[in-house]
Parts: C-alpha cells; structure tokens; sequence
C-alpha cells in the first residue's frame, strides 16, 4: 500500500524545549491513524508542522510523495491536507459559507461566486452526512455544528487527508461515537486520517495507533494488537497512581444551592439548579464543554450573580458576595483556565500567591503591601506544595503548567478553606502533574473540605467524586453516588438522558 | 522569522534600549536637518548648547521639564492599567484655567492659597478625566477617542472664557486671562531665572507616584489590573474602582501641570501657554517605560531637545518643529527598542 | 429665529455639507479598513496631516492636481505601512504606535512646510480643485448645486464608498480582510497570510485618510498652515465606531456630522449672542455622544486591536 502522507525525521524546538525529537510517521490511504499521547507530549506540534502552521527545524513531510514546503499552511491545503484544530478556527460574526469559503478563491477576483460555492457545500453536505446551513452565522450554532463546519472546511478544499487534533474534547459520548462513524464512512470515500487524542477507549476505533511521549516517537501498534493498558503505560512511560479516594465520614452541608437560575448572554446560563456539597465530600459535576460549566464557575467564584434562587456558604447568603466576599467566607476558588484567570503572568510568584488577599492585614497596613512577610509566605507556600522551578521572584508565566496549578490551590488551601471550587483542575496537565493534584484535592477532603469538582475528564470525575451530577444546557440531573456511576451510565446521563433507571443496563 | 519572549531580560539591555532608541531617532532627524542645509553635527552641538550650555539654559530646560514631568506621570499612571488617557493637553489647560480664574479673586495668604489651588487643579483634571472613564465602564465608549476630543472642546473653552468673563482688559494682542494673585506666584528656586519651586512639586510627585505604584496596596491592584483584567477581576480586585481610581489619580497630575505652569511661569491663562505638554506626557511616559522614575529623567530629555531646538532654530534656522519630530521618532524608536528587550528574533 | 431655520433652506448650506463631507469619508473610510481587518489606526490625525501638506506641496511645486493627490496618497501609504510594521509583525501596541504616527507625521509635515515657508510670511495659495458641473444634472434646481456641482475629490470620496463597500461584501479580498478582523486564525489555517493581509489593508487605509487630508489643502482651502486638521482625524475614529463598521453607514454618519458642522458655521453668523466657541465645540461634543449612543450595540470586530503572532494562541 502505498503512503498518502510521510513525516520524516521532524524535530522542532522552542527555546530549550525539544517538542518533537526526530519523529517519523507514515498514513496509508484509507486509514485511521490515532496520535496518542498525554498532554504536552508533542502532538499538536506534530500536526501543526505537517499542516504548515510552524516550520520544523529538521526534517520534511511528504503529501502524496511530494515534499511540502515548510511553513506553509496553504501548500498542504493545496496538496490535499486538511486540519480540524481543537480550538475552531471559525469567525463568529460571519456565516457558515462564509467561513468555507475564506481562501478558496483567489483574492484578485472581482465576485465570490456564492451561488457556486453554496451549492458545492451543500453537496459535499449531504454526500458525508453532516447537513449545515449555509447562512446561519457561526455564533447562533452549538459546538457540536461549529465542528461540523470545521470538517466541512476541509473537505471543501478537497482534503484526501484529514487531521483532527482532539476532535472529541467538546462532544458528548454519544456523539463522539457519531463522529467516529462519520470518519469511518469518510475512509470508504477515499480519506485518509489522523485523530489526536489522550483518550484510551477512543484511539481503539482506529486502525492504528502512534505513541508520542516528550517529543519522541515511542510504540507504533495496530489497534487489533494491542490493549488499552500497554497504551497507557507506553503514553506514560513510568507508572504513575493515582490517588485514591478513602471512604470516610461525610459531614454537614456546607454550600446549599437551590433552584439557581443564571443569565449569562451568549453563553450557557444555569436553569433552575440545586445541589449541596457536604463536609468531607467531592461533589463531582460532569459535562460536556459548554453545557454551563463556566456560569457555574463563575457562580461559584462571585463573579455571576444568579437571577433568581439561593445560594449560602457556611450558613451565610452566598448570591452577593462578589469574589472577595466569598473568599473572606472560606471559598477557595481553582479557575477554569489557570492562565487566564488563575494568575497574572508577568507578576512574580509572591504577588500571585497574595494577590486575593491583599487587602487582609496579615499581607498589608495602611494601604502598603508588607512584602517582607508575603515573600516569606510565598516562600512557604513553595516548600510546602512542591512548587518545582520557581522563587519568589519568579514570573508567574514561566512555571509549567502543573506547577502553576500548584501554585493557585496552594494559594487557596494553605488557608483550610471550608469550601473548595475546582473547575477542570487538571485540564492540560501531564499524568504527574494530575496525580500532585488529586492528591491536593483529596488531602482537602480529607481535611473536611466541601469540594465541588466541574471535570469533563469522566475518569477524575469517578475517581475523586462522592457522588455525581451531570450538566446539560444549564440543568443539572439529580445526583447519583460515584460507587453506582459506570461510564456508559455517565455517557448517558452526559448527553442528557437524566432518567437512569430505564436506561442503565 | 518570528519573535519568541525571552524568559529574562539581560541588564544591559534595559540600560541599552533607551540609549540606541535615542541615538536611532537622532540619525533619522539628521537627515532632515541636513535637508535644511545644516551640518547636523553642528546643529545637534547648538541644540545641547542651547538647552545645557550655561547656567541660564539649564534653569529654562529644567523649567520646561517640569510640567512635562506632571503630565508624563499622568501619562504612565494610566497607561500602566491600559487607561488611554490621551486627554492631559485638556486636563492640563482645565487645570490652569481654574488657577487663574480661583487664583486671581481668591484673597488668602500664599502658604493657604497655593496648596488650595494645587488641589483644586488637581481635582478638576480629575473631575474631566472622570467622565471618559465612566463612559468607558458605563458603556464601554473608548476613552482614547472621548479624551481626545475633549482635548479639543477644553481648548475652546478657555479661549471663550479669556475672550469673555477672565479676559485681562490690560493684556494687549492675544487674549489672556486676568492673572493670579501675586501671593500665589510660586518663589524661585534660583533668583533671576524662570526656574521656580514647582520643578520640586514636580520631582516629589514622581516619588509619590513610584511609592503609590510599586508599594501600596492599590498600586499592586493596579498592576495586575493592568496585566490581566481576568485574573484581576477573579481574585476580587474591583475593576471598576481601580480604573476610576487610576483615572482621578492621572487627571490630577495633568491638573497639576497646569497649575504649576500658571503660578510658576505664565501668572496668566492663554490658549497658546502649553506646546503640547499633554501630548509630550505621552512621550515622556512612552520613553519611560511608564516607570515614575523613568519619567523624570525622559522628560528632563524632551524638555532638552525642546529648549535646544529652540536655540538651534534661532542660530542655524533650522525649523525648531525639528524638536517635535526628534521626539515622535524617539517614541517609536523607543517602543520598538523596548520590545526587543521582552522578546527576540528567532529564524 | 427664523433667519436660523432660514439658513436649513438655503442651497449653499446643503452644497457645503458633501464640501465638509469630503475629507471625513475618506478618513473613515480609510479608519474603517484598517480596523476591519483588526488594526486601529489612531497615526489618522498624522496621516490627515502629512496627505494635506505633501498634495499641497506637489501642486506647489508644479504637479497636476491629480498628481498631487497620488503624492498623498503615497505619503500616506508609506506612513501606514510604518504603522502596520510596528503593529503587526512586530505587534506592538496599536494605541502608542498610532499615536506615536500622529505626533511623527504631523510635525514631520510642519517642519517640511517650515523649509519652504518661513513663520510670518503669508502661506502660499495653489489653485485648487474647482467644482465640476456634471452636465445636464448640475442644472437642476436646489439638487444640481447641491450634489453636482462639487469638486472631483467630492465625487471620488462617494465613489470609494462603493467601491470599499463593494470590496467587503462581495469579493474573496474582502472576506480575507473580515475574517482577519475578526479571527486571524482562521485566515491562517484556510492558507492565507493575515499578517499580510492587515499590512496591505493598513497601507490601503491610510492612503484614502492622506486623501481625505490633501482635500483640505486642494479643494477646501488654497493653502496648507499647521493645526488644520483640527481633530478631524479623531472624529473619523468615533464615526467608524457609530458606522458599525460598515461603509454605508459611515457615509450615512459622515454626511450627518458635515451638515451639524455646515450649519453651526452659518449659526454663527446669524446668532452673536453665543459665542463662537460655542459651536466650534459642537462637532466634537456630537461625536461624544453617537459615540455613547451606539456603544452599546456596536459589532466591534473580534479581533481588533488583537496582535497576531504566528504560532502564539
């Protein structure tokens, strides 16, 4: 069988980071390759050379035994290569035919040729199965349409080979199993494709899967020869436990909410929720990305406020506290993106480890911050939490993600917090770095802590939770103990089907 | 070719970038003076002739470096926590106007008068910054384009109060206000130049300044604010109130120029008193790294090519607007040299 | 009071508002692209500057009239591509490099005039663009003077608002240049470049504001002095913003403020109770407040302002 693509030898550094170590690939027509590995293993990287959005510093990629020119985005589309990136690459403001025709035509042309371009779209539409509206503007669609229309892009520029970098991060389990139906229907049409993932079940759909572990290429497998177990140790490469949860008393409720509604504009809002974490317990809600998880988050730090119902913390109201007031009430608050919430990068590690409470005597008086004792606190912060390549001093942005992540749950919990917001926790982070932080969560738990765990990683919901609630367009279904909660129950009640007893198997 | 962000930034560059921004900025006027037809060596002696050659130009470059001074802190103060207050020019001339209006009825001693009227010219400068920035959170209107057209309708407001109510029946040729009280002239600090006291207001509001923004709590908040709104808002730092305290704080130190300038050197209010002390604040600010003690030394640097262009204009004539373009060129020079202390180029 | 409405009827006050139109179109017009495909371009008070002077001083110096329009609109070209450079590859802040354009072409632009024309002595007058009866619709009455009768600059700027409306709308440019407004990504990963994108839309914007500034020297006045752009640089920045950004609604805007200002000028005359200043002021309040009233719901482009760094996200 001949190859419809080749990577050879691609090496690409950033600064002193090697994020591909002489990596060498090759897809055959017809075929799904898997591209596994954990996060920061270097597969975006990969992709993104052989798409053309970086230039690799060694090393070629060949599209139908042609080399490509590195660097070039439009010469792999021009080849037959499209790309479906984890974060869509979509304008929201314009239509769907908009947004697939960018770039099709040459810029000097007089007039789109819309009516032209409209029907193309429409018949590629309706010969792979995913029907869209041409006119619809992007921001009215739900995720799941959004990457539809990203596979539509490509495949209007004639793709033969189709690249998806994580393409199930945003879909529930039953339609990511759609959208693995839908690529194996596209390899009887004559494509080719590569899918990244970091998860285990999903790369087993493929026909072959490849393990990148820091940059290097490690373990090339057919799916039909391997198991799931030799993946994760080959993606992992050491064995790492994670923690576990120890069975142990849980207490009174700390955070009552009942019958929560949020606005929250374009994005999802919460309709009418209820739910209560208890002393001691993990409160895990469990979604797809996009389902109200952020209002939520937001909710939960102070920063929304809910339009109707109640909330209270430690007995007290909870609705108008803002973020100070509810740290002052003994909320601990982890954010949903560390970088864009979670710190300020171009501050130092003391002033991010102090920067919720800078305003309590113990880190200034009169109105100036006492940096002699909030060095030393940070100080203490870094020993106590194993905050690894950073002083005081250090700016915020240069620690590795899990150490970042460190850093703002050892700024919270160094304070016993009564309740503890953890909203993806460990989104991004390699395995050691999940594992420091479940062990953070559960030693908080173990302290009495309420926790309330927003995770779309089903496995570090099951794992850490006590029980289990699922979010779906702002609802959330009632409460199910984790020890009854199997993934296919989740999957479901994940896609919105709260009424478990009939569909539990 | 691509830029990649340095993970530290050597020393040497940050002495470094300042001193090749200048020294580009300086080649690419040269060649505009020798358009002129002037040796631009030459010229560039009687510039630094003109403005530090003897003791009497020194006085006038510190002179004209201390308004700059105020309006330079505004200016970093607000660009620190991405405030676009391009507005000094007009909280400048509101802050004068007000000097000579109050100043010239107010009967009191100077030692009551003068911190009066500095708080009062500092509350108007606040006050007419205020507005754009309630916009800004209220409606989210960009306060770059509202301060800049107030600019604009301030300056036409002074004119119609020195040509109506303030008009100074004695002043000849241009209108000009009535002046203020002679109580509330500021001393000299050196006798028989125009040097005056306020170079010292001005170099204790730049302390003031560094102690507010790099030790207290709300120059913390600030800061982050500044660098990440999101992260700021989530930790509980009021965005709200910290643009507004910002804003109070730079419009009174724009007030502040205005001020100084009226009781130190003009006594009196005309629509021609400032240069562009407003605009030059920016690139006082811009040369400073928004850094408060950056700023006195950037503008102690503007103001010198300003009062040397001057005396150069006068000896070689060449135009003296060379002054304003040696000091935009600065800006971008800068801009771009500081840049390269935060990031390098990588194939 | 009747003279005031008097003065609404009058022919020569309508066949001002498309004369003070003029410059603003081009201007935000040219504001208009750049921040379309995500860059502000505050260097437009500069820009307006340098376009008045250099097509003066061409035609001073013996060019055509229409060659001195090339030679701002290549002036202005060349600052905007300065503009784009700092901005885009480089992605330095759009606020302090258009600002820092402003101050540099603007005194760039006095200091060249100063070489020619000493202080004191009287500013140079050019013969400038006169009106141009389109035959047979200039005659017609009140409309003829009013929309045919103006000069070839005036009926450029209407042109170039189809043209740049049509641009947008219906070509695959046009798209490129949006969808590099809104999300520069996106452009990237169909195969085009959005950095060359903006640079060439920076540099085609600020070609037509240099247009809209030479309109000052070469058709409205005669001559070129410092300070006459006046912050009309500045009110084509907030009118792009009441415009949503788009071209029909800023020739709508322009045209509504070019009357204000046509008309407060003829109030002055009629009413000298106020004073002047008064109305002098009322341009630059009334761009307050479109400003305030369509804040709200304006459809700023996603990306403005937003520096794109190739393999940064």
């Amino acid at each position: 069988m001949t190859h419809v693509l080749e990577l050879r030898g691609i090496t690409k550094r950033f600064g002193p980071l090697t994020a591909n170590d002489d990596v060498s690939l090759a897809l055959s027509q017809g075929e799904i390759l898997a591209l596994l590995g954990e996060n920061g293993a270097g597969k975006t990287t990969l992709m993104n050379i052989l798409f053309g959005h970086y230039a690799a510093d060694q090393g070629s990629v060949h599209v139908f035994g042609h080399e490509l020119p590195s660097g070039l985005p439009r010469a792999a589309i021009e080849a037959g290569v499209g790309m479906v990136h984890q974060h869509f690459t979509l304008a929201g403001n314009l239509t769907v035919l908009e947004n697939v025709m960018l770039g099709s035509e040459p810029l000097s042309r007089f007039r789109s040729a819309q009516t032209v371009a409209r029907k193309k779209l429409l018949n590629i539409a309706d010969r792979f199965g995913l029907p869209v509206d041409p006119n619809a503007k992007i921001s009215t669609l739900s995720v799941g349409e959004r990457q539809r229309v990203e596979i539509l892009k490509a495949l209007y520029r004639d793709a033969r080979v189709l690249i998806l970098d994580e393409p199930t991060a945003v879909l529930a389990r039953p339609e990511a199993q759609r959208l693995f139906e839908t690529l194996r229907d596209m390899t009887r049409e004559g494509l080719s494709l590569i899918f990244i993932s970091h998860k285990l079940h999903e790369v087993m759909t493929a026909d072959r899967v490849a393990v990148l572990r820091g940059g290097k290429l490690v373990a090339e497998r057919r799916t039909g020869e391997t198991s799931p177990e030799e993946l994760a140790e080959l993606m992992v490469g050491r064995k790492v436990e994670r923690p576990v949860r120890q069975d142990h008393e849980i207490g009174a409720p700390v955070l009552v909410a009942r019958n929560i509604t949020v606005g929250a504009g374009e994005k999802t809002g919460l309709n009418d929720v209820s739910f209560t974490v208890h002393a001691g317990e993990v409160l895990g809600i469990v979604g797809v990305s996009g389902n109200g998880q952020a209002t939520l988050g937001a909710l939960l730090s102070g920063l929304a406020q809910p339009g109707s119902g109640t909330i209270r913390l430690s007995g007290v109201d909870a609705a108008t506290l803002g973020p100070r007031g509810m740290i002052r009430a003994g909320a601990g608050r982890v954010p949903e993106d560390r970088h864009a919430e979670g710190v300020v990068g171009e501050l130092s590690v003391w002033e991010n480890a102090v920067l919720e409470r800078l305003k309590t005597p113990e880190f200034s008086k009169n109105g100036f911050v006492r940096q002699r004792e909030s060095r030393a606190y940070a100080e203490d912060l870094i020993t106590r939490f194993d905050i690894r390549g950073a002083t005081t001093e250090t700016r915020a942005r240069l620690l590795s993600g899990g150490n970042m992540q460190k850093l703002i749950l050892a700024r919270i919990l160094a304070k016993d917090p009564g309740f503890v917001l953890a909203n993806q926790p460990t989104r991004g982070l390699d395995e050691g770095a999940i594992a420091a932080v479940h062990a953070e969560l559960l030693a908080a738990r173990a302290k009495g802590a309420a926790i309330l765990l927003i995770s779309e990683e089903l496995e570090e919901a099951v794992a850490l939770s006590d029980r289990i609630q699922a979010i779906v367009k702002g609802r959330l279904s009632a409460p199910i103990s984790a020890n009854d909660a199997d993934p296919q129950r989740l999957g479901l009640m994940m896609a919105g089907v709260w009424n478990e007893d009939a569909h539990a198997t | 070719m691509r830029l990649e962000r340095r993970t530290k930034t050597p020393l040497h560059l940050i002495f470094l970038a300042p001193l090749a921004a200048v020294a580009a900025a300086l080649f690419l006027a040269a060649g505009l003076i020798a358009a002129a037809g002037v040796n631009p060596l030459s010229a560039y002696g009687e510039l630094l002739r003109g403005a530090l050659g003897s003791r009497l130009a020194i006085t006038e470059m510190l002179t004209r470096a201390t308004p700059l001074i105020f309006t330079g802190l505004a200016a970093a103060v607000a660009f620190r926590a991405k405030l676009w207050n391009i507005g000094g020019e007009g909280q400048f001339y509101m802050g004068a106007l007000v000097t000579g209006w109050i100043g010239h009825s107010l009967a009191a001693p100077g030692w009551l008068g003068v911190p009066f009227l500095l708080v009062l010219s500092m509350v108007t400068g606040a006050a007419l910054l205020a507005g754009p920035a309630i916009l800004r959170l209220r409606f989210g209107v960009d306060e770059v384009v509202t301060t800049l057209l107030l600019n604009f309708i301030v300056l036409l407001f002074v004119g119609l109060m020195i040509e109506g109510p303030l008009r100074d029946p004695l002043a000849f040729g241009w209108p000009s206000s009535v002046p203020v009280n002679d109580a509330f002239r500021l001393p000299d600090l050196i006798p028989r130049t125009r040097l005056h006291i306020g170079f010292v207001f001005a170099i204790v509001a730049a302390a003031a300044v560094w102690l507010i923004v790099s030790r207290t709590v709300f120059g913390a908040e600030v800061r982050a604010a500044g660098l990440n709104a999101k992260a700021a808002a989530f930790a509980g730092i009021s965005l709200p109130k910290t643009i507004m305290g910002v804003a109070l704080l730079s419009g009174g130190l724009a007030g502040l120029a205005g001020a100084v300038e009226v009781m130190g050197v003009t006594a009196a209010v005309t629509t021609t008193m400032s240069p562009g002390f407003g605009y030059a604040g920016i690139v006082v600010a811009m040369l400073a790294a928004l850094h408060p003690a950056g700023v006195v030394g950037a503008a102690l640097f503007v103001a010198t090519v300003f009062v040397g262009a001057d005396a150069m204009g006068r000896s070689t004539g060449v135009p003296s607007f060379i002054a304003d373009v040696i000091v935009a060129l600065c800006l971008l020079t800068t801009v771009v040299a500081l840049l390269f202390t935060t990031y390098r180029v990588r194939r | 009071m009747t003279e005031a409405i008097d003065l609404l009827l009058s022919t020569s006050l309508w066949a001002a508002v498309l004369r003070i139109a003029t410059p603003l179109i081009f201007g935000v017009l040219g504001a208009l692209l750049c921040e379309r495909a995500g860059v502000l371009n505050l260097g437009i008070e500069g820009i307006m500057t340098m376009g008045a002077m250099t097509g003066w001083l061409a035609v001073f110096l013996g060019a055509p009239l229409w060659m001195g329009l090339l030679v701002a609109a290549l002036c202005g070209a060349l600052l905007g591509l300065l503009h784009a450079m700092l901005t885009v590859p480089l992605g330095l802040s759009q606020h302090v490099s258009g600002l820092g354009i402003t101050l540099f072409a603007s005194a760039l632009a006095y200091y060249l005039y100063r070489l020619i024309v000493e202080v004191g002595e009287l500013p140079p007058t050019i013969e400038p663009f006169r009106a141009l009866d389109i035959p047979g619709l200039s005659d017609l009455p009140v409309l003829g003077p009013v929309l045919f009768s103006q000069a070839v600059p005036t009926y450029l700027a209407l042109f170039a608002v189809v043209v740049v409306a049509y641009v947008l709308a219906r070509t695959p440019l046009g798209l490129a240049i949006r969808m590099t407004g809104e999300n520069p990504n996106a452009v990237e990963a169909q195969g085009l470049d959005p950095i060359r994108i903006r640079i060439w839309a920076v540099v085609a914007g600020s070609a037509l504001m240099a247009i809209g500034g030479s309109f000052l020297t070469m058709a409205a006045f005669d001559s070129f002095f410092p300070g006459m752009v006046q912050g009309r640089g500045w009110i084509c920045i907030a009118l792009v913003v009441f415009a949503s950004w788009r071209p029909g609604k800023a020739l709508i805007g322009a045209l509504l403020f070019a009357f204000f200002d046509a008309y407060q000028l003829r109030l002055q005359t009629v009413i000298e109770a106020v004073p002047y200043q008064l109305f002098l002021m009322a341009p630059y309040v009334l761009s307050i407040v479109a400003l305030i009233l369509v804040a709200r719901r304006a459809e700023v482009p996603a990306a403005l302002m937003a520096p794109y760094r190739r393999g940064e996200r």
